[in-house]
């Protein structure tokens, strides 16, 4: 890592983007190291998915009706799962007490560690559901809709849950009660995203979809921000 | 004006000034609910189509109008408390969540009962009835969290952001749902648009509307009142009053 001067660290405003990057790079860093917590949610997603045609039929056409659905149901539910170890490990060893320390406000700290976990998990499962959209033969012309789809939406859903997770983190079994709190929140995401994907399979205009999906995020990383950091500082100083 | 605000909202200054209020909210409510619902049920003509089954329109209405506006004033309560830190406010924040939950649910079930003569099913994916189920699971996740603290201020505080998270995204829930709906399939039954009603129909509803609010009222100084009992038990003045009754 650079080396960076303390002095311009302590001062308030000052050094916000050098302390941003290196929660960002930490973050990162630290998920790489724990391969295994960057798989699952991509195991998982597969094997929901694996699990659908085995339950329902495995007749093509029918689960072509059905592929948009189901691969934005199993991605999101994915995307659910890790959101209860973003705070969890750092709340464990006592630096999200640091974090809320520095002189950083803590609202963008904590969008840099939403950020980190959205390029280990969202953004994957926006690139792997392709793959698992030939698994359902979802009608070809659909998959850059899917991915987009899907990247976008996930950040959303990044910044959703990573409210209900700050919320949790205090507690001891916070992971059922943390997709209690945020899957009715995740519904707007869900319907839209699916929306996109099934105008495409259609063969209609996906923009307007897609530029909702846009709006969702903008908002998101508006307000969730200072949500996530009050719901933080509720947690912590409890 | 402050001082108005931190005497009403002191424990002690809202426990005095409810109990005078709380009988005419009360009184209120049955003198509404007994007109409305007899007037409703025994003078109010049946509806030409559907018969008699219009009149759960006298419970459907009120409960869904009632459990949207709870979820509002949870939001508003919860404001009130993180930002004034006025704990009254999050004592009725407390009692509001359950009858919240417990209307969405009357909501719920009546119109369902209603579908059944109406509409041939209990259950259709409209809008309405889906953004009401949603409405539904917040109540829940709200009462959940509050219950999962074991530092009750913490607990308090953590509702507090979910229902102001929560109010935001009604309207997004709201319209998102509505706009899948229209995509997926078309309107078969419309709730939305309602023959206009006569007089001696909409008049009771009405009357049912205002006793559902005055009882919500009512209800919930009762319970808040109870709320200041049980949180201020080691206070002087609690202790005084349970002594002197």
């Amino acid at each position: 890592m650079r080396e960076v001067d303390l002095a311009v660290l302590r001062e308030p405003g000052g050094g916000l983007v050098v302390a941003w990057m290196a929660t960002l790079r930490r973050d990162l860093m630290l998920r790489l190291r724990r391969r295994s917590e960057v798989m699952n949610p991509l195991v998982f997603f597969a094997l929901v998915i694996t699990l659908f045609p085995l339950g329902i039929a495995p007749k093509a056409d029918l689960l072509a009706t059905i592929a948009p659905g189901l691969l934005w149901v199993a991605a999101l539910l994915a995307t659910l799962l890790s959101m209860d170890s973003l705070f969890r490990a750092d709340f464990d060893d006592g630096s999200l007490e640091q974090l809320m320390l520095c002189p950083q406000p803590l609202a963008l700290m904590a969008l840099a560690k939403v950020a980190g976990h959205w390029l280990l998990t969202g953004l994957p499962l926006a690139l792997m559901a392709p793959l698992l959209g030939i698994l359902l033969s979802l009608p070809t012309g659909s998959y850059g809709v899917l991915s987009l789809s899907l990247a976008v939406g996930s950040a959303s859903l990044s910044l959703v849950g990573a409210i209900g997770a700050a919320l949790t983190v205090g507690l001891v079994r916070g992971g059922v009660l943390l997709s209690l709190l945020v899957l009715p929140l995740y519904i707007p995401v869900l319907i839209f995203g699916t929306g996109a994907v099934q105008a495409a399979v259609a063969g209609s205009d996906v923009a307007p979809h897609l530029a909702i999906l846009g709006a969702m995020l903008a908002a998101a990383l508006m307000l969730a921000p200072w949500a996530i950091a009050a719901s933080l500082r509720i947690s912590i100083n409890g | 004006m402050w001082r108005i605000i931190h005497q009403f909202g002191s424990p002690k200054g809202f426990y005095d000034f409810s109990a005078r209020l709380q009988p005419w909210f009360w009184a209120a409510a049955v003198l509404l609910l007994l007109t409305g619902s007899l007037w409703g049920l025994l003078y109010a003509p049946a509806d030409y189509q559907q018969g008699d089954s219009f009149r759960i329109i006298y419970v459907h209405v009120p409960a869904a109008l009632l459990a949207q506006s709870a979820f509002v004033g949870l939001a508003v309560a919860a404001v009130i408390f993180l930002v004034w830190k006025i704990k009254v406010a999050d004592m009725a924040a407390s009692v509001m969540a359950p009858f919240g939950a417990a209307m969405t649910f009357v909501a719920l079930f009546s119109g369902a009962v209603w579908g059944v003569p109406t509409w041939g099913t209990w259950w259709v994916w409209d809008a309405r009835l889906t953004s009401m189920l949603i409405l539904l699971f917040l109540f829940f996740g709200i009462i959940a969290l509050r219950g999962a603290f074991t530092h009750r201020d913490s607990g308090s505080r953590a509702a507090s952001v979910l229902a102001i998270v929560g109010v935001i995204n009604i309207p997004i829930i709201k319209y998102s749902v509505e706009w899948w709906n229209t995509l997926h399939q078309p309107a078969t039954f419309s709730v939305t648009e309602r023959p206009s009603m006569p007089a001696e129909m909409w008049m009771p509803l009405l009357l049912m509307v205002l006793g559902f609010y005055c009882f919500f009222i009512a209800l919930t100084l009762m319970r808040t009142r109870n709320e200041i009992l049980r949180r201020e038990s080691n206070k002087r003045w609690v202790r005084e009053l349970v002594r002197g009754q």
